[in-house]
């Protein structure tokens, strides 16, 4: 299982100037034997449109202030969820839909939709039964806002039936439960407390000596109660078989029909070039006070979330390009990327592609640290490629060539398409205001650096250096 | 990308602080207005005789500039649908609510308590003047001439004072700017593997291609009898075009508090001046001679000149934990000189490793954004008296007057430019890793959900724990700011309405 990512390790080796140094090494290909794997759900369901007005009060009275959720509030109140990393209530308001007239088409008439949407440790169907147990008042209240949802309706039934599953997902750092990140945010507290008291004496000390004396206050502050770092519970067995049998599965897919898409090839090649070459873009300067809207809901903590829809371009190819497309990043998220990492972007908590009941219109939603200016440069200047194949499915994107290069490229057009296909999203919970992906990456480390009893000089000054 | 011929620049149609900062015309205020009578401000506008980019010998011995904000265009009667080509972030401005809070305009910062500039009283226009200063008095009034008063409401004057290229704190200032490609002759690649202070015109100016190859988002009209005299658009055939060889002005007035930060320095050195001199280098990046705190490089870096390579020949490549100038330190966050990607000399693989997200391990590697597209261009003056470190010492006598930084700086994209580096740079409490603390001389050390306390210095070491500074004060507190639009001259004459008259 680890042979993958012991061959980039190798690879990553060659390169002297950057060799990477043992406790990143070690930081970085954590075993997977005993993790919580991270799951997620998302309830989607059409809005009553005489009941819409009563939706949006409902979801506003969860809220302290525009883009503040209280945590405690009334109707579901998240933070007793010790489970939950994040959780969303957005009302799905496409309002392009109308853009599938460049293609001379009549838009369709789509229902509003009201999607519920959250990232939870362990088994999403076990969380949705608490969610249930205890807030069950509170989401039927808003439920019942929604087609098929009558008092005697039950909850968890109906919204299993809702379920959306994500066609792709991305975990910054598969198994790290909220509770870890708790443990390790005050561990590192206490590490700052404790050296500020000492700091005189720590002030020049070799870093293996310090790292020597940070441990053992970590021992005593353990042993006396005062610090948890509670060992992981093992892998569910059962994850990890399908796990396994994802990852062999999916290239064992691909390699049976490969000679059908060798075949194929060429035309979908040609296929595709000539609709690059032709599908019209679709990228206005969006409308001031939208974007005043979305304003007005960012920037609140050091993470924002961000909701975005659109229509797929019409056709079979645009559409297997899409499935194909999110199907590969889904495996490569899930099998290959290094943990705190989505390509060399470092600032995504949870990310996921949905459908939107068919396969007509789609939802990207992440939750990503700083704000959205520098979520867009990051894309553009970092993953680029990654984001045209994924995103220039959508009608209206800037051209692309050869699906990867170009598009974003197009900064003022991609930045106003992004813009006016984003969602307002109504209510944004996060289970850990004020630390960004960094920050838990920083914690991490540092506990994983403190499980290591004899460290080398190098390894030492690294860990140090997270202090 | 690039290297698609342009055509040249027509100096004469710039104004010239894009060009010059008039460094030798040490006088200079900033008349900040609101249009009082529409007619007269606008039969001042097409007399007023405002200095262009053409290089001039000998240089002149005074200059003036205009610019607008978005009510002050509502104000001159452009029409809504001409106003809706600008920018959001210069149509919202700079003290609407949601801007404010990304910019860390909030706490004492906060808009509300601006002297001018606050939301819903924005100023309509700054008129910029310099000169020597034996000409400066006469060719203000001369320049304002009879009708101003009939023209304009003042709300405020912004005397500026000539500090010898010091800033308020006593550290040398706008040592580093970066250096326009005029000639258009850089190709801008798609990634850029070294560091370059050589930058697009188009970041500086609208209307010619930025970093990215493109044009970034400028303001086109449908030609008509007012629109005569504008240029036509090259990228979209049929149209005028309003915002070429402009570009947008960020003004914000920055209080600094001068005997604070002396006495907090002086207070963590345990009272010694020469110590409280080297904590203050380290908040800057430099020291108050304006020398860097890493080490000049060798090889020459492309758009550095050679005479200011004493200064400016270095990157942070040699200081990769930050502990000769810590990452936090004032100029490493306003400008951390990388590029676009955290190695040099790859090879196809290595690129496609690195990109896929297989690259440097460790915590700190690639954490900062690439540089070359956040660049701006400082056209700021200080005002107040100069006061020495020893001075700073004492007890303010009753009713000092205050000292500061006219900050101007100059960007065609506010929003990826001079937002960009306020928000995710200079206050982001997260920059590069950190945490906790925000830019140790513009910090507004407010807290924030989750970070009680955002008021911490850190300085890195090599091979031992850090220090930190904690409980850093309020140093720079925000007194006013616009976002303004630095017309062409062409486009002036538009807002004018000469072509109706």
């Amino acid at each position: 299982m680890s042979l993958l990512p012991e061959l980039w390790a190798l690879l990553s080796c060659t390169y002297k100037h950057f060799a990477p140094t043992a406790l990143a090494e070690f930081c970085t290909n954590q075993p997977v034997t005993a993790m919580t794997p991270q799951s997620n759900f998302m309830v989607l369901a059409p809005i009553i449109p005489e009941r819409e007005t009563e939706l949006w009060r409902l979801l506003d009275s969860m809220n302290l202030g525009p883009g503040q959720v209280d945590p405690n509030n009334a109707l579901l109140p998240f933070a007793e969820f010790h489970p939950l990393h994040f959780a969303r209530f957005v009302i799905l308001d496409d309002k392009t839909t109308e853009d599938i007239r460049v293609y001379g088409l009549a838009p369709r008439q789509y229902p509003l939709y009201l999607a519920f949407l959250g990232d939870v440790d362990g088994d999403a169907n076990a969380f949705l039964s608490k969610l249930v147990e205890r807030a069950g008042e509170g989401l039927a209240r808003i439920f019942s806002c929604c087609e098929g949802f009558s008092a005697d309706t039950d909850l968890l039934t109906w919204m299993k039936q809702r379920h959306a599953p994500a066609i792709a997902a991305y975990v910054n750092w598969r198994g790290r439960a909220v509770r870890q990140i708790r443990e390790e945010a005050a561990l590192y507290d206490a590490l700052q407390n404790y050296i500020e008291q000492n700091a005189a004496a720590f002030q020049g000390l070799p870093p293996r000596e310090l790292h020597e004396k940070l441990r053992s206050f970590v021992n005593a502050e353990k042993s006396a109660g005062r610090l948890t770092l509670s060992n992981e519970s093992p892998t569910p067995i059962g994850w990890q078989i399908r796990n396994v049998l994802h990852m062999i599965g999916m290239p064992l897919l691909v390699l049976i029909v490969s000679p059908l898409l060798i075949l194929l090839a060429p035309f979908y090649i040609i296929a595709l070039r000539r609709l690059e070459k032709t599908d019209p873009e679709v990228c206005p300067s969006v409308d001031q006070k939208h974007s005043e809207n979305l304003s007005r809901i960012e920037d609140h903590d050091v993470t924002n979330q961000f909701s975005a829809m659109g229509s797929l371009k019409p056709g079979l190819v645009r559409l297997l390009t899409t499935v194909g497309v999110l199907k590969a990043v889904n495996y490569g998220a899930r099998h290959f990327t290094r943990p705190g990492r989505l390509g060399r972007i470092r600032s995504i908590h949870f990310a996921r592609w949905v459908f939107v009941a068919g396969t007509e219109r789609m939802i990207f939603c992440s939750n990503y640290d700083g704000s959205v200016e520098s979520y867009m440069d990051d894309f553009i200047n970092k993953t680029g490629f990654g984001l045209n194949a994924s995103f220039s499915n959508g009608i209206g994107y800037p051209r692309t060539n050869w699906l990867v290069r170009d598009g974003c490229i197009d900064e003022r057009n991609y930045k106003e398409y992004l813009r006016r296909h984003t969602l307002p999203t109504q209510v944004w919970y996060k289970a850990y205001p004020g630390m960004t992906a960094a920050d838990l990456e920083r914690h991490t480390r540092i506990r994983l650096g403190l499980e290591i009893l004899s460290m080398t000089d190098e390894q030492a000054r690294e860990w140090v250096a997270l202090l | 990308m690039g290297g698609i011929a342009m055509s040249e620049v027509d100096y004469a149609d710039v104004q010239g602080l894009v060009r010059f900062g008039y460094g030798h015309l040490t006088s200079a205020s900033y008349a900040l207005v609101r249009v009082k009578d529409v007619a007269a401000a606008k039969a001042w506008l097409r007399a007023a005789p405002v200095t262009s980019a053409l290089e001039q010998k000998p240089p002149p011995k005074t200059a003036s500039n205009i610019a607008f904000t978005a009510p002050g265009l509502e104000a001159l009667g452009i029409p809504d649908s001409v106003i809706a080509g600008f920018s959001h972030e210069f149509r919202g401005g700079m003290a609407e609510q949601s801007r404010a809070r990304q910019l860390g305009d909030v706490g004492d910062n906060a808009p509300s308590n601006w002297a001018w500039g606050s939301y819903g009283s924005e100023p309509h226009a700054v008129v910029m003047f310099f000169g020597e200063p034996n000409q400066f008095d006469s060719f203000v009034q001369t320049t304002k001439g009879s009708s101003w008063s009939d023209a304009f409401e003042d709300v405020t004057w912004l005397g500026t004072s000539n500090l010898d290229g010091n800033e308020p704190f006593g550290f040398a200032d706008g040592i580093s700017q970066p250096q326009i490609d005029w000639e258009q002759q850089r190709q801008t690649p798609v990634t850029q593997l070294q560091y370059t202070n050589i930058t697009a015109l188009g970041e500086f100016l609208l209307g010619y291609r930025n970093e990215y190859g493109k044009f970034t988002d400028w303001p086109l009209l449908e030609p008509d009898a007012a629109s005569e005299g504008l240029l036509s658009a090259e990228d979209a055939p049929g149209k005028k075009d309003l915002g070429r060889n402009g570009t947008y002005l960020v003004m914000r007035q920055l209080e600094q508090d001068v005997r604070n930060f002396w006495q907090f320095l002086y207070q963590q050195t345990g009272g010694n001046l020469p110590e409280a001199a080297q904590l203050g280098a380290k908040m800057v990046g430099r020291t108050q001679e304006g020398a860097p705190l890493v080490p000049i490089q060798d090889e020459s870096i492309s758009g550095i000149d050679p005479k200011s390579a004493q200064q400016n020949q270095f990157t942070y490549e040699s200081d990769p934990v930050g502990a000769r100038c810590p990452f936090g330190a004032h100029i490493r966050r306003a400008n951390p000189r990388n590029s676009d990607f955290p190695e040099q000399c790859l090879g196809a693989l290595r690129k496609l490793i690195i990109m896929l997200g297989f690259g440097p391990k460790g915590f700190y590697d690639d954490l900062t954004s690439s540089v070359r597209f956040h660049r701006i261009l400082r056209r700021g003056r200080e005002y107040g008296s100069e006061l020495s470190p020893e001075e700073a010492l004492q007890q303010a006598p009753p009713n000092e007057s205050p000292r500061g930084l006219h900050f101007i700086c100059l960007n065609a994209n506010i929003s990826r430019q001079f937002e960009f580096l306020q928000n995710a740079w200079i206050m982001n409490t997260k920059f590069s890793g950190l945490t906790g603390e925000s830019d140790p001389l513009l910090g507004n050390r407010e807290s924030i959900p989750g970070c009680p306390d955002t008021s911490a210095f850190t300085m890195p070491k090599d091979a031992s724990l850090r220090r930190r500074v904690s409980g850093l004060r309020q140093f720079v507190t925000v007194r006013g700011g616009a976002y303004f639009f630095l017309p062409s001259l062409r486009a002036l004459r538009y807002f004018a309405g000469a072509a109706n008259s």
